[in-house]
């Protein structure tokens, strides 16, 4: 396609969905409102997702620019390979998402402010495809900026409850204190080079006077966005508070966008030193091994999969990690398999968390409560919201025949070539096999216990009306999602074709053979061919049930029925006791805190109660101080403002007359 | 004309010294203006004007009437006494003063000019009126006692520019007696509104409206 029309389907989208947010403020009925607020997103959604698809296709990168009012830059956008990977599961994502919000919304109390929170939806989804189409570093801090603001709003929708405040409170304070060394970042890297342009940062590519302290600085304001594992306090408390379906895109996409100018700023950077790529994987292991374990200790439902998040990020940092080191130690196929991993398990990423937290969006909307020890038994009133869940969670524990998989074989693959190949520090390869082992199985634990505590089972508490299956318009997305999941699996050779061009920009800016790719297209056939054998098997064995099953009477037991004489749903395993030895295990990290006493006596008291919770170590022992610390410092300086006029007027004229003095001295 | 210059610039020193020492100062900075406005005629590069002439008359007006007559109507409705509790009392108030003085003769002979001073004295007198002005807005309590000191620091501006610039630029002129004017009414109108709250004018209680 020519690129003129790619530019102009980019172009479109991105207005369709502005004006259809914007009309939202102005239409007075709620239907009405959310109608058009989804259809605009979802219509500008597949415009603009269209040159994203082309250009991976192989198309030529498409840019654009024009002057305008701001100082310091042109307004200047462009779509190039790793712009276009972001931009399809962004777009990819709000579209579905948007299609979810039509029923979501609808049993959602909005107070009246319909119309404002779906063109906040519409303004955080433009301006994160605006974050990753940016080519000027002044645009991309304005869309950056939109993009933490409209979140925050949509964070707290629900501003009346004090807990849903707190959590806006710590989304907006992290948010602002990553932008601020962003922007230090940005201003270091443009008074250097003396212009705003992405292109003319990306000439400087290996001339970079101090390269490692750009890269700490990037590590430490984009690292904040994506949530590495000593920067992430933000996400458990606002992935909760926020509706579903803005979960869902936050911890799907608008995470990634943290990740995706960490690697523009590489490839400004020019070739990597090894200890960046040290760095990624000291980040990708904490973040993973801690993000599961602290998951696994959750009793909230969106909670743990917002701990999920940061555990996907770190697999994703692994892989990074593990293609930087790759670059920095000359070897192509490693760096391929790594960037090829872990920017997959990008995509991938958005589409299962995605799904799950649309499912649970479900789950929790119609039994109104996040507490895993409330629910059960929601398979049989919702089979299709659990179906879904499920395909998440197999896909979210990196499983066969789901896309998870994939993303992780290759990274797996990775690491292995690493060894293999020796590379001049095998240890890095072991760090990466072990944590993506430990992830791996800690995983599968903390899903076998979402699913089943949620899901199987029978009902732990008795609901105020019974619950009862999502929506239509909320099941279509699980649904295309679900789909996406598998359709990935299956055909990983696509996938990794889809993905090459991007892995190719790379390494090329890198003046790395970029023919590695091709290197693993074995190996994603190879995936391919064992998901297709394993869902034949699946299928094989859903038949045989099936037809044993067939003519015979199915009836319903009770499950625990072994001696018991009245058993009752609290008998059953809660989201605490099933975790427990392994949260024991690792009680050194989690400290979980037990609360309440155990029974005593013959005839132990009524009283006697047992319930844990596990606070985010970070937040307890590391942010609580360091801001009761600062706010005991900044209050001695109340002194100053004490009202007295007579005195603020000795200041200035102090002020100036040292001034004077010091200047004349 | 020097010698008559420097004979204004010593009774600008001295007027100033007088008002730091005293209790009653309307009609000392009214003195005070009303000197400054002789400077014009003084030092005039381009000989004496009928611009040079109106604004000397207006400067004099304004400084030497129109102000004093203004504040003496505030000090009537607002019903205040003399300053009795000064923060710095009046005679440590001319000690300070005085060392005020000294630095100004110091700091003037640091300061480099861009063209040649009418008079040595010019730059220290300049300097020490407007300290002596920001001295009397930190160190008295009255609100109304503020406004004259604000107006001994717009004095102390007006010496620097007459002095220095030889003859200050026609607009800006009118545009710094104009802002002093309004200074005058928006306080004089102020100190009515604080008065008809509190009942009293002392600036110092107005910290009770800090957040």
């Amino acid at each position: 396609m020519p690129e003129i029309l790619l530019l102009f389907l980019l172009l479109a989208g991105m207005f369709v969905i502005l004006s259809g947010g914007a009309a939202c403020l102005l239409v007075r009925t709620p239907g009405a409102a959310r109608r058009l607020g989804a259809a605009s997103v979802v219509a500008g959604s597949l415009l603009g997702i269209l040159p994203a698809i082309a250009i991976l296709l192989g198309g030529g990168p498409i840019s654009a620019e024009t002057d305008w009012a701001m100082p310091f830059g042109r307004l200047s956008i462009g779509l190039d390979a790793l712009s276009a990977w972001f931009l399809l599961g962004i777009l990819g994502l709000s579209a579905v998402s948007a299609l979810y919000s039509l029923d979501y919304s609808r049993r959602e109390h909005t107070h009246g402010r319909t119309g404002a929170r779906e063109f906040l939806f519409s303004a955080l989804v433009l301006s994160m495809a605006l974050v990753v189409v940016a080519q000027n570093a002044l645009l991309f801090l304005l869309a950056w900026e939109v993009m933490a603001l409209t979140s925050f709003f949509l964070v707290t929708s629900e501003s009346e409850k004090e807990s849903v405040r707190r959590a806006g409170w710590i989304y907006l304070v992290a948010s602002q204190a990553g932008a601020a060394f962003v922007l230090v970042l940005f201003l270091l890297m443009g008074r250097e080079s003396g212009s705003t342009d992405f292109d003319a940062w990306i000439g400087l590519a290996g001339r970079w006077a101090h390269p490692s302290a750009l890269f700490v600085l990037a590590l430490v304001g984009f690292g904040a966005k994506a949530g590495f594992m000593p920067l992430h306090v933000w996400l458990p408390e606002a992935h909760p508070a926020a509706p579903s379906h803005v979960s869902a895109l936050m911890s799907g996409v608008m995470i990634k966008t943290g990740l995706y100018g960490l690697l523009r700023v590489m490839l400004f950077l020019g070739p990597p030193d090894p200890s960046w790529a040290w760095a990624l994987l000291a980040l990708g292991a904490t973040s993973g091994v801690l993000g599961v374990l602290f998951a696994l200790a959750q009793h909230d439902l969106k909670r743990l999969l917002a701990y999920h998040s940061i555990e996907n990020i770190g697999i994703i940092a692994l892989g990074l990690g593990l293609g930087l080191m790759g670059i920095a130690t000359e070897r192509p196929l490693l760096a391929a398999a790594g960037f090829a991993g872990g920017l997959l398990h990008i995509l991938n990423h958005a589409i299962f968390k995605g799904l799950l937290f649309l499912a649970a969006g479900a789950a929790v909307q119609s039994t109104a409560t996040r507490d895993i020890d409330r629910l059960g038994g929601l398979l049989k009133p919702m089979p299709r919201t659990g179906f879904s869940f499920l395909v998440g969670s197999i896909a979210i524990c990196g499983l066969p025949p789901l896309n998870g998989f994939v993303s992780e074989a290759l990274i797996y693959y990775g690491a292995l070539r690493g060894m293999v190949d020796g590379l001049p520090w095998p240890v890095a390869s072991a760090v990466v096999l072990a944590s993506l082992g430990i992830i791996g199985g800690l995983a599968c634990a903390c899903f076998a216990k979402a699913f089943g505590v949620v899901f199987l089972g029978s009902p732990r508490s008795a609901a105020a009306e019974p619950p009862k299956e999502a929506g239509t318009w909320m099941q279509a997305p699980m649904f295309i999602l679900s789909g996406a999941c598998l359709a990935i699996g299956l055909a990983a050779p696509v996938a990794v074709g889809l993905v090459a061009p991007v892995v190719e920009q790379i390494t090329s800016t890198f003046a790395q053979p970029s023919s590695a790719v091709s290197g693993l297209e074995g190996i994603a056939r190879s995936i391919s061919v064992a998901s297709f054998i394993l869902l034949g098997l699946l299928l094989l064995l859903a038949g045989v049930r099936f037809l044993v099953l067939r003519g015979r009477p199915v009836r319903g037991a009770v499950t625990w029925d072994c001696g018991y004489a009245k058993p009752t749903p609290r008998m059953q395993y809660t989201a605490s006791s099933f975790a427990q030895p392994l949260t024991h295990f690792f009680g050194g990290f989690l400290r979980t805190r037990a609360h309440g006493g155990r029974p005593e006596g013959l005839f132990p008291r009524p009283t006697a109660a047992f319930s844990s919770h596990t606070p985010d170590v970070c937040t307890e022992e590391a942010y609580a101080p360091l801001f009761q610390g600062a706010l005991a410092l900044f209050s001695r300086l109340k002194g100053f403002q004490h009202g007295r006029l007579q005195l603020y007027v000795l200041y200035v004229s102090v002020t100036l007359l040292g001034l004077l003095i010091l200047k004349l001295r | 004309m020097p010698v008559l210059v420097n004979g204004i610039l010593i009774a600008l020193i001295l007027v100033g010294l007088l008002i730091l020492g005293a209790s009653r100062m309307i009609r000392l900075v009214a003195l005070q203006g009303a000197l400054l406005s002789l400077m014009p005629l003084l030092i005039t590069p381009h000989g004496l004007t009928w611009r040079v002439a109106a604004l000397s008359l207006g400067s004099m007006i304004l400084k030497g009437i129109v102000f004093p007559r203004l504040l003496f109507r505030a000090v009537k409705h607002a019903q205040v006494r003399r300053e009795l509790q000064p923060y710095v009392g009046y005679s440590s108030s001319m000690v300070i003063g005085m060392a005020t003085l000294a630095a100004s003769f110091w700091l003037g002979g640091q300061l480099p000019l861009p063209g040649e001073a009418v008079s040595d004295l010019v730059l220290p007198a300049a300097l020490f009126t407007i300290l002596s002005g920001l001295f009397l807005v930190v160190a008295r309590r009255k609100a109304l006692t503020q406004v004259l000191g604000f107006l001994v620091l717009e004095n102390g501006i007006f010496t620097f520019g007459v002095a220095v610039v030889g003859g200050i630029p026609f607009l800006i002129e009118l545009g710094v007696l104009m802002d002093v004017f309004v200074a005058v009414f928006v306080m004089g109108i102020a100190l009515q509104q604080i008065n008809q709250a509190f009942e009293h004018i002392d600036a110092d209680q107005m910290n009770s409206l800090k957040g």
